[in-house]
C-alpha cells in the first residue's frame, strides 16, 4: 500500500502553484505539507484525493492512478477539508453517523456518542451543531479519525486549528496510533507537532521538495 | 439509502423552508379564481393550466436547495469521495427532495381544483400527471442546480438553463387534462408524460453527477 505522486503541477488561473512535485508515501509515513499562506497547500491535498484533477502529472495508489481507481481509492480514503461537512441542524452525534455512513463504514448511535466522549464532546454530543464553538464543530469533524483507523489513508488539511491544547494532544494520541497500525497521514499544518512517526516527511512547497 | 433519510430529517429540521414552497403553489393557484373572476366554464378551461405552471414555478422555487447548502458546508466533498457512486447519491437526494417539494403539490393540486370546479375526472387525471411529471422537473432540474453550483446569480442561470426543458412536460401535463375534459382521453398524454420520466430517471443522474464533479474541483 503507498501512495505515489508523479510529477504533479498544479496552475490556477495564470499562475503556476507548483511544477514537478513528486514523492512517495509508505504505510507509517507521516507527511507533512508546509508553506506559505497561498503556496498551494489546499490544492495539493485536493489534487491527492482525487477532488482536483492535477493539470499535469498522475497521482499513483498502490501502482494505479486514483482516476482510474474512484471508488475503491475512496474506500480506503478519509479526507477532512477546510470546510468540515458538519451541518448546523443535526445534532453531533447524528452528523457523526451521517458522515461515517457516507463514507462506506456506518457506525451505531453508541459507538458515535463514544468517539465523541473521547476527544471532549460527551455533553454536546446530543446538542444541534449549530449551538456549539467553532473548535466544538471541529472536534465533530474529526471524530470520524478515532473511528475510522482501518481506512489507511488520511488526508487533512488544517486539523489543529482552532483547537485547544488538549484536543490536539488527543487528535495527535489518535494520529499516532494510527501510524502505528501502518496507516498515512498527509497534513498541513502552521504548528510544529510532534507525531510519533516512523518516518515523518516534510514537503516545502515554498521550494517544491521533500526536506 | 441513508442520503435519503439524512436529507428528509433535515428538511424537518428546516421545515420554514418546505412550506414557503408549499404556500407559494397555494396562493398562487387561489389568486387566479379571484383575479379572472367566478365564470365557471372560464376558470374550468383555465384550470390545468393554471395548477400546472404554479407546481413548476414551486418546483423551480425549490431547486435552489438541492445541493447549494452541502456545496456550502463541504458536504459535497464528503459525496464526491464516498465509497458509494456519486450518482447513487444523486437519485437519494433528488428522491427526497421530490418527497418533500413535489409530493405535496401532487397531493395538494385536487383539494385546490375544487376552487376550480374541475369534474372528478379530470381531477384524476390532474393528479396523475402531477404524479409523472414532477419527478421529471426534479430530475432534470438537478442537472441545472448542479450545472449552477457557487455560480454567481446562480438563481436566474438555473431558471434560464431549465425552463426550456420544462417546457415539454407543462404541455403534455397540462395538455393531459384538457384533453379529458374535451372527450378525447389523456392516455396519449400521460403515456409521453411516462415516457419523460423514465428517459430523465435513467440519464439525469448521471448529467447531475458530473455537473457535482466539476462543481467541487
Amino acid at each position: 500500500m503507498s501512495l505515489q505522486a508523479h510529477r504533479l503541477t498544479c496552475i490556477r488561473g495564470d499562475l503556476q502553484l507548483f511544477a514537478d512535485l513528486s514523492f512517495d508515501v509508505q504505510p507509517g509515513d507521516a507527511l507533512w505539507v508546509s508553506g506559505t499562506n497561498g503556496s498551494g497547500k489546499t490544492s495539493l491535498l485536493r489534487m491527492l484525493c482525487g477532488l482536483a484533477e492535477p493539470a499535469e502529472g498522475e497521482v499513483h495508489w498502490q501502482g494505479r492512478n486514483i482516476r482510474s481507481l474512484r471508488e475503491e481509492f475512496c474506500s480506503k480514503l478519509i479526507y477532512i477539508g477546510h470546510a468540515n461537512g458538519v451541518k448546523d441542524d443535526l445534532l453531533a452525534w447524528e452528523n457523526l453517523v451521517i458522515s461515517t455512513t457516507l463514507a462506506g463504514r456506518p457506525v451505531s448511535e453508541d459507538e458515535a456518542h463514544d468517539a465523541l466522549q473521547q476527544l471532549g464532546l460527551g455533553r454536546a454530543a446530543d446538542l444541534p451543531t449549530r449551538a456549539l464553538s467553532q473548535g466544538q464543530r471541529k472536534r465533530v469533524a474529526l471524530a470520524r479519525l478515532s473511528l475510522g483507523l482501518d481506512m489507511p489513508l488520511w488526508i487533512l488539511d488544517e486539523p489543529f486549528t482552532a483547537l485547544d491544547r488538549s484536543a490536539v494532544s488527543a487528535l495527535c494520541g489518535t494520529i499516532g496510533k494510527h501510524l502505528a497500525g501502518g496507516g498515512m497521514v498527509i497534513y498541513t499544518t502552521h504548528q510544529e507537532i510532534d507525531l510519533s512517526a516512523k518516518r515523518a516527511l516534510r514537503l516545502d512547497m515554498n521550494a517544491g521538495r521533500l526536506c | 439509502m441513508c442520503v435519503i433519510r439524512r436529507d428528509l430529517l433535515l428538511a424537518f429540521r428546516r421545515r420554514s423552508d418546505v412550506l414557503t414552497t408549499l404556500f407559494f403553489f397555494i396562493i398562487v393557484a387561489s389568486l387566479f379564481p379571484l383575479g379572472v373572476g367566478p365564470e365557471p366554464q372560464l376558470l374550468r378551461t383555465m384550470a390545468p393550466g393554471i395548477l400546472w405552471v404554479a407546481a413548476l414555478l414551486a418546483s423551480m422555487l425549490a431547486l435552489g436547495r438541492l445541493f447549494a447548502l452541502d456545496y456550502a458546508d463541504g458536504t459535497l466533498e464528503q459525496m464526491v469521495l464516498s465509497s458509494e457512486p456519486l450518482t447513487i447519491i444523486v437519485i437519494g437526494k433528488v428522491i427526497a427532495h421530490w418527497i418533500v417539494s413535489g409530493l405535496p403539490l401532487v397531493l395538494l393540486a385536487p383539494v385546490l381544483a375544487v376552487q376550480f370546479d374541475l369534474p372528478s375526472s379530470s381531477v384524476a387525471v390532474l393528479f396523475v400527471s402531477l404524479l409523472l411529471g414532477t419527478p421529471v422537473l426534479s430530475l432534470v432540474g438537478s442537472i441545472g442546480a448542479a450545472l449552477t453550483l457557487g455560480v454567481r446569480g446562480g438563481g436566474v442561470l438555473v431558471s434560464l438553463l431549465v425552463l426550456p426543458l420544462y417546457i415539454p412536460v407543462l404541455i403534455f401535463g397540462a395538455g393531459s387534462v384538457g384533453a379529458e375534459v374535451s372527450g378525447v382521453g389523456a392516455a396519449a398524454h400521460l403515456m409521453l408524460l411516462g415516457g419523460a420520466l423514465a428517459g430523465a430517471a435513467a440519464l439525469a443522474p448521471w448529467a447531475t453527477a458530473a455537473g457535482l464533479r466539476i462543481a467541487v474541483e
